[in-house]
C-alpha cells in the first residue's frame, strides 16, 4: 500500500511537468492550429531564465584573500557578490537563496516577450501551411535555441538548488500511519506540484471567467464568426501565444531544483509531452492536464523494481503502450472533440 | 593463305589485359610506398582528436581538445613542456615526433558510435592521420578501437570507464591509460568498508548499458567479498532524467547505501535527486543512510553542485595530486586556459604523449612498432606514479583515487578530495579474471 501511494506522488510532481508543457502546446494548437515542436524549448528557455536570473544575483567582484592559494599556488581570489555590498551579507544571501521563486517575477514577461516574438517573427508565416512544414521548422527552431543556450551556457547541467527552506523532505508515511520513512517527499517536488495546480487553475480561470478568455475560447470554436463580428482575434491568439510560452516557461523556471537545467532538457519532454496531448485530446486543455498526471502516474508504477522484473523494459514504453490503447480505444483521445485534426 | 584472327573482341580483350597489366604495378608500387596506413611522407604529420565537440559530454570533449593541444604544442617545442620534463622516457626532445612537426585534426564523436566511427574514418582516409585518440565513452571507444585495428591505426583511447575496453572487446591497435570498473571497485570497497562497516545493504541504480553493467559487477562483487549485502540492483534507462521513481522505494527496502552507477547527466540527475529525497538525512538499520557514486568527474560534480558533498567515488586523476608531473601538467594547463585540468584532460594528453614517446623509441609510425614499444613499457612521472602498459591486454595499470565531494569547496573547481591513493597492487588483476573474460587481442594490423 506505501509502495502505491509512494509511486502516485511521485507521479503526481511529473505529471505536473507534463501537465503544464502539454497545458501550452494544447493551447497553441487549439488557438492558432499548429503543431510547435520548440514548445520543449519554451520549457528549457524558462529554465535558464532561473539560471540567469542566478547568475545576476551573484554577479561578483575578487577579492585576494592572502590565507589562501588557488591551483597554482597564487592567492586565491575569492567571488564576493555585488549583492553583499548592496544589501550586506545576510540580505544578499536570502536573496540569491531564494533565486528559483524570485525568477518567476523576471521569467514571466520575458516568456511572454519571446512567445510574442516568436509568433510575430516566425510561426505567423505557416498558419496556412501543412502541419508537416510547421513541425519542421518548430523543430529546426527547437534545435537552434539550445544551441544558442549550449553556446552561452555550456553542455553540462548547471545546479540550481531550491531557497534551503525547501531542501529535504517530510514523512508523508507517518502522517498516515506507517512506519517511519516508508513515504518520503521531497519538499520542493510538493512545492512543483501545488504550483502546478496554480498556474493551470489560473490558466482555466483567464479562460473561463474573463471576457477576453471567452473570445478566445469563441475563437478555437469558430475563429470566422467571431472576425467576422469585428473582433481581432490574431491579436488574441498571439497573446495566448505568449501566454503558452509563459506557462512552458514557468514549469521549467520551477523544475530546476528538481534536475539541474541543461540545454537538451526540453528535448526529454517535448516527445512525452506530444504524446500527453494527443492522449488527452488535440485541442482539449482538460484532457491534457488530465493526460499529463494520469501518464505521469503510470510511468511511476511502472519504474517499480518489482514490475521491471515482470515486464523488463515496461518503464521505457509504458508512456506509448497506453498512448496505443487510448488511440484504439478512444481515437480522440481521452477528451478529444470531433472535427480537430480530422479534415 | 595466311588467315588473320584479328577480332574486334579479340582487341578489346588483350586492351584490357594489357591494360590492367600495365596498371597493376602502379597499384604494388602504390602501395609498396607505404609499408603501413598513412605513413607520414612529408614533414609533418597528422594526429587525429576525436572527441565530443557536440552533445551531453561535450565540456568534457573541449576540455580534453585543451589538452591535445597543449600535448601538441609540447612535442612542438612550444611552451614550457608540461610533463615532457617530469615523464621517465627522455626520447622525446620538443622537435615533433621522429623530426617531423605534429598537426592534429578534430572529429567529433557526438558522443554516438556511429558518429564516432565516421568521424574517426573520415580523420584517416581524408586527413592522412596516424592516430586517433580521444572520446568519453565506452560504446564510442569499442567502436572506434575496432574501426583503427581493422585500418591499421593505432588508438589511444581517451575517456572510457568499461571493463569491456580492454577485456572483451580489446584490441592490438587500442591502448587504454585510464582506469577501469574493476579498479574502481577494488579500490574504492575498502574505503567505504572503513567508513560505513562491513554489515551494509546496499541498493544499485545502474545505467542499461555496457559501462553500467561492468561498473555494477566490480562494485556488487568488491563491497560482497568484504560482507556487504546486495539487496537490489535496478536498471535505469539511459534517457532517464527524473529517477524519482527508482530512488523512493530504496528506503522500503531495507537498504542502508545507495550506489549509483551512473555517469555524466545520469549521475548529476541521479543524485540530485537522492539528496532531494533526503536520503543523506536517514537512518536505516540503525545506521546513516550513505550515497557512493563510483566514477566521479569533477566536471560532472559540478553539475550536481553541494549534492556531491561527503560522497564517497573513485576517479582516475585530480588536479590537487602532489607529485611533480601533475604538477607540471597543472600549471601549463592553467597558465594555459586559466582553469585546472579534468581527469578527461589529463587522460587524453597522457596518451598523445605516450603515443609520441612510442613512436620516437620505436624509430617508426609503423603501427606494430608502436604497439610493440607500448606493450609492457613502464613508465613514470605522468601523474599517477609508476605506470605499466600491459602487454597482455594493452590497459594501463597504476595508482586509483579514492575522492569524497568536499565540504567546504574553496572554488567551482576545488569539488573533491582525494581520501586514499589506492596502489597498483591492490587494483591490478590477471589477464583471465572472469570480469574481463571473452575477446582475443589479436595481432597488430599496420594496414595498407
Amino acid at each position: 500500500m506505501d509502495a502505491i501511494i509512494l509511486q502516485i506522488m511521485n507521479g503526481l510532481d511529473k505529471g505536473s511537468a507534463y501537465a503544464l508543457i502539454a497545458l501550452g502546446l494544447t493551447l497553441i494548437f487549439g488557438t492558432l492550429g499548429v503543431v510547435n515542436f520548440a514548445h520543449g524549448a519554451l520549457f528549457m528557455i524558462g529554465a535558464f531564465c532561473a539560471v540567469t536570473l542566478s547568475r545576476l544575483l551573484t554577479l561578483s567582484h575578487e577579492v585576494i584573500d592572502e590565507t589562501r592559494t588557488d591551483f597554482l599556488g597564487n592567492p586565491l581570489k575569492v567571488d564576493v557578490p555585488y549583492l553583499y555590498d548592496f544589501f550586506g551579507t545576510d540580505v544578499g544571501n536570502v536573496l540569491i537563496d531564494w533565486s528559483v521563486p524570485l525568477s518567476i517575477i523576471f521569467a514571466f514577461p520575458i516568456m511572454i516577450a519571446f512567445g510574442v516574438i516568436m509568433e510575430r517573427g516566425l510561426i505567423k508565416h505557416f498558419y496556412k501551411r501543412p502541419h508537416a512544414d510547421q513541425i519542421l521548422v518548430t523543430f529546426g527552431l527547437a534545435i537552434v535555441l539550445q544551441e544558442v543556450i549550449k553556446y552561452f551556457f555550456g553542455a553540462n547541467p548547471i545546479p540550481t538548488p531550491a531557497p534551503a527552506a525547501f531542501v529535504g523532505s517530510f514523512d508523508f508515511g507517518a502522517l498516515l500511519g506507517f512506519n517511519a520513512n516508508q513515504i518520503i517527499y521531497p519538499y520542493w517536488r510538493l512545492v512543483y506540484f501545488l504550483f502546478a495546480i496554480i498556474v493551470i487553475g489560473v490558466v482555466f480561470a483567464f479562460l473561463h471567467l474573463t471576457t477576453f478568455g471567452m473570445v478566445v475560447r469563441a475563437g478555437m470554436a469558430d475563429r470566422e464568426t467571431v472576425g467576422l463580428l469585428g473582433i481581432n482575434i490574431d491579436r488574441r491568439f498571439t497573446i495566448m501565444f505568449g501566454l503558452a510560452a509563459a506557462v512552458a516557461g514557468l514549469a521549467g523556471v520551477m523544475y530546476t531544483p528538481i534536475n539541474s537545467p541543461n540545454y537538451h532538457m526540453g528535448m526529454d519532454f517535448l516527445v512525452l509531452s506530444f504524446v500527453v496531448v494527443v492522449v488527452g485530446g488535440m485541442g482539449s486543455l482538460s484532457g491534457a492536464v488530465l493526460a499529463g498526471f494520469l501518464l505521469g502516474i503510470l510511468q511511476s508504477f511502472a519504474s517499480m523494481a518489482i514490475v521491471i522484473e515482470m515486464i523488463p523494459g515496461i518503464n521505457q514504453v509504458i508512456i506509448y503502450l497506453v498512448a496505443i490503447i487510448i488511440l484504439l480505444t478512444r481515437p480522440r483521445g481521452l477528451m478529444g472533440k470531433k472535427g480537430v485534426m480530422e479534415e | 593463305m595466311t588467315k588473320s584472327h584479328v577480332t574486334r573482341r579479340g582487341i578489346l580483350k588483350s586492351g584490357t589485359v594489357a591494360g590492367a597489366g600495365l596498371a597493376v604495378p602502379t597499384i604494388f608500387s602504390a602501395t609498396d610506398a607505404s609499408a603501413f596506413t598513412n605513413e607520414p611522407t612529408g614533414d609533418s604529420v597528422v594526429l587525429g582528436f576525436n572527441v565530443p565537440q557536440t552533445g551531453p559530454y561535450a565540456d568534457e570533449g573541449a576540455d580534453e581538445l585543451r589538452a591535445y593541444e597543449l600535448a601538441v604544442e609540447h612535442l612542438n617545442g612550444e611552451g614550457d613542456g608540461g610533463m615532457m620534463s617530469t615523464f621517465s622516457s627522455k626520447a622525446l626532445s620538443g622537435n615533433g615526433i621522429l623530426g617531423k612537426k605534429v598537426t592534429y585534426v578534430t572529429g567529433d564523436t557526438q558522443t554516438k558510435s556511429d558518429a564516432a566511427r565516421a568521424s574517426a574514418k573520415s580523420m584517416i582516409e581524408k586527413d592522412g592521420a596516424i592516430m586517433i585518440t580521444g572520446g568519453s565513452s565506452s560504446g564510442v571507444a569499442v567502436a572506434v578501437q575496432a574501426l583503427c585495428q581493422e585500418a591499421g591505426i593505432i588508438f589511444m583511447a581517451g575517456l572510457t570507464h568499461s571493463n569491456d575496453t580492454t577485456g572483451k572487446d580489446k584490441r592490438a591497435n587500442g591502448f587504454r591509460h585510464f582506469f577501469n570498473s574493476y579498479m574502481s571497485g577494488a579500490a574504492l570497497a575498502p574505503v567505504l568498508s572503513a567508513a560505513y562497516g562491513n554489515d551494509r545493504k546496499a541498493y544499485h541504480l545502474t545505467a542499461d548499458y555496457n559501462w553500467g553493467y561492468t561498473t555494477e559487477e566490480a562494485i556488487t562483487s568488491s563491497t560482497e567479498a568484504l560482507g556487504w549485502e546486495t539487496v537490489n540492483a535496478v536498471k535505469t534507462p539511459l534517457t532517464e532524467t527524473d529517477f524519482s521513481a527508482y530512488i523512493a522505494p530504496v528506503l522500503q527496502s531495507g537498504a542502508d547505501v545507495l550506489v549509483l552507477n551512473h555517469y555524466g547527466g545520469n549521475m548529476v540527475n541521479s543524485l540530485t535527486n537522492a539528496v532531494q529525497f533526503g536520503l543523506r538525512d536517514k537512518q536505516v538499520n540503525g545506521k546513516n543512510f550513505e550515497v557512493v557514486v563510483p566514477l566521479y568527474s569533477r566536471l560532472m560534480a559540478k553539475g550536481a553542485g553541494a549534492n556531491v558533498k561527503g560522497i564517497f567515488g573513485s576517479t582516475n586523476w585530480h588536479w590537487s595530486l602532489s607529485d611533480a608531473g601533475s604538477q607540471a601538467f597543472v600549471k601549463s594547463f592553467g597558465t594555459k586556459y586559466g582553469f585546472p585540468p579534468s581527469q578527461a584532460a589529463h587522460t587524453c594528453y597522457v596518451q598523445a604523449i605516450l603515443y609520441a614517446d612510442a613512436v620516437q623509441r620505436a624509430g617508426s609510425f609503423n603501427p606494430c612498432a608502436v604497439v610493440e614499444a607500448l606493450e609492457g613499457f613502464e613508465f613514470d612521472g605522468m601523474g599517477n606514479g609508476p605506470t605499466l602498459y600491459r602487454a597482455d591486454d594493452h590497459q594501463c595499470f597504476k595508482d586509483v583515487l579514492v575522492v569524497k565531494g568536499k565540504e567546504n569547496p574553496s572554488s567551482e573547481f576545488d569539488l573533491l578530495e582525494i581520501v586514499e591513493v589506492t596502489p597498483v597492487d591492490q587494483v591490478i588483476y590477471p589477464p583471465d579474471h572472469p570480469q574481463f573474460a571473452g575477446g582475443a587481442l589479436g595481432t597488430c594490423n599496420p594496414g595498407a
